[in-house]
């Protein structure tokens, strides 16, 4: 079903509700293969929702997500029609994508080295000396080679984050979501992991979907920002037409709060 | 009464000891069942299907309901020729796995939701969620919770003495009764029970501060 061509994300018509709460509204984008999106929006406009609904961690309500020609969480059924994929399916569709969380989610039973190369054992099946010798290259990578053998609770939250960064990489994620990575850390250590995923944004081919409040990490790092606003996109563009010149007055309050 | 008989006393010492090591071995046995027991109940009361999780809800509600002493004399009737000690592990064990499964559950919920969206997003099978994250961070935190009933367990072994387990209660009844000395051959089993006890207490306090609570 790899097409190659057309997007790599397609949000067609998606809807999430929780109750009677209509948190995406018939949602449409796209995304192309090795673009970075930045998502902007005023807190509670559905953000979070997006990059959950991607990573399988909740179910839409209607609609379709797609990604690289095929349905995210559906399966077609012999009629031809859409049905919603069992878990068997899911954890496929979710092999092509990895995730950084706000509150880094590491795992603190485990060191740093096995944070990073438990997914790759025991999904991938690489064997292990492989996939330590990958995730020391990772810590390299992003500013921690001494760590392999710290428990997460001995590190600042901005090397928590680096190490989530790396245990999400360790998976070669074709998509990879960033949820306001940075809210979490102390200033002095935002900096830091900013310039990181600049880095990895430039070196590596890895589609991103960004949440953030960083308009110059956003401006820097994206080729296009959507603004939402109660679950719909209000206006898309690239960072300079958004930041300089929006068209939307939801826009211009928005920017005009957070810059 | 004419008082504590210091030399009954030092008689029936040996024989409660000899009571007393398999007051010990149905604690140990009986606690590594209700350890294993519990957690296996505790995991399946999550199973998504109710074809699992209510027969498991219907049978710890009825040994949650009925008293130990009960269940230790309906079982050695049922299981006449088992080996009275092996009922009794086993009767202890289910028993304490109703209350320990509780514990285990209360952990799990109190693994972080991230965590579980971590390993979701790494695509880390059901088993590897719950072997390699979910159960080592929850059996951390109720450890301290399990010590306490295997401690209690402990105090409860003397109800083996009733399915003839010749446990320290047991061996102090006889001894009592073919002496005459009943008090001071249980004053004496009260007394191995405290030694017992309370360096058990002290450790496990420690290992609460340790773990952090
Ligand atoms: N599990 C949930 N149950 C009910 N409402 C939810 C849930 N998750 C999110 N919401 C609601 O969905 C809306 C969008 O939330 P979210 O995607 O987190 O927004 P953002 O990330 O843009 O701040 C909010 O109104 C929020 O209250
Ligand atoms: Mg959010």
């Amino acid at each position: 079903m790899t097409t190659g061509v057309g997007p790599l994300v397609r949000f067609d018509r998606v809807v999430k509700r929780y109750g009677d709460h209509v948190v995406l509204d018939e949602l449409d984008f796209t995304v192309r293969r090795g673009e970075h999106v930045t998502l902007i929006g005023p807190s509670g406009s559905g953000k979070t929702t997006i990059l959950r609904l991607l990573m399988t961690l909740e179910k839409v309500s209607d609609g379709v997500i797609w990604v690289d020609g095929s349905p995210l969480s559906h399966v077609r059924a012999a009629n031809g029609s859409l049905k919603p994929a069992g878990e068997k399916q899911l954890r496929e569709s979710r092999k092509k994508i990895g995730m950084v969380f706000q509150q880094f989610n590491l795992f603190p039973n485990m060191k740093v080295l096995q944070n990073i190369t438990e997914a790759p054992v025991s999904v991938l099946g690489m064997d292990r000396d492989e996939a330590e010798s990958r995730a020391r290259e990772l810590l390299d990578l992003v500013g921690l080679a001494g760590k392999t053998d710290a428990h997460p609770s001995q590190l600042s939250g901005g090397q928590q984050q680096r190490v989530a960064i790396a245990r999400a990489l360790a998976m070669r994620p074709e998509i990879l979501l960033l949820d306001e990575v940075t809210s979490a850390l102390d200033p002095e250590l935002v900096a830091g992991v900013l310039d990181l995923l600049s880095d990895i944004a430039r070196s590596t081919d890895i589609t991103m979907l960004c949440v953030t409040h960083e308009m110059n990490f956003a401006r820097d790092v994206s080729e296009k920002v959507l603004m939402f606003d109660a679950g719909r996109v209000v206006e898309s563009g690239t960072p300079e037409k958004i930041f300089s010149d929006p068209e939307h007055e939801r826009t211009r309050e928005f920017l005009a709060a957070v810059l | 009464m004419n008082g504590f008989d210091w030399n009954a006393a030092g008689d029936a010492l040996p024989l409660l000891l000899e009571g007393f090591r398999v007051t010990l071995l149905a604690t140990v046995l009986g606690t590594l069942v209700a350890a294993v027991l519990g957690l296996a109940v505790a995991v399946a009361g999550r199973a998504p299907s109710r074809l699992v999780t209510l027969p498991v809800r219907a049978v710890t509600e009825f040994v949650r309901s009925t008293p130990l002493l009960v269940q230790l004399v309906g079982a050695a009737a049922v299981f006449s020729s088992v080996e009275p000690l092996t009922v009794g592990v086993v009767v202890l064990g289910v028993h304490y796995a109703a209350y320990t499964s509780e514990v285990y559950r209360a952990g799990i919920d109190g693994v972080p939701r991230g965590q579980w969206e971590a390993a979701r997003a790494l695509s880390l099978p059901a088993r590897r969620t719950w072997q390699a994250v979910i159960l080592p961070q929850a059996v951390r935190n109720v450890l301290p919770a399990l010590g306490n009933y295997a401690v209690s367990m402990f105090k409860e072994t003397p109800f083996l003495a009733v399915i003839t387990v010749q446990e320290m209660v047991f061996e102090a009844r006889r001894y009592g009764a073919e002496h005459f000395a009943y008090t001071e051959a249980f004053t004496l089993a009260g007394l191995v029970f405290l030694v017992a006890s309370y360096p058990t207490s002290l450790l496990m306090r420690k290992l609460e501060k340790r773990l952090g609570h």
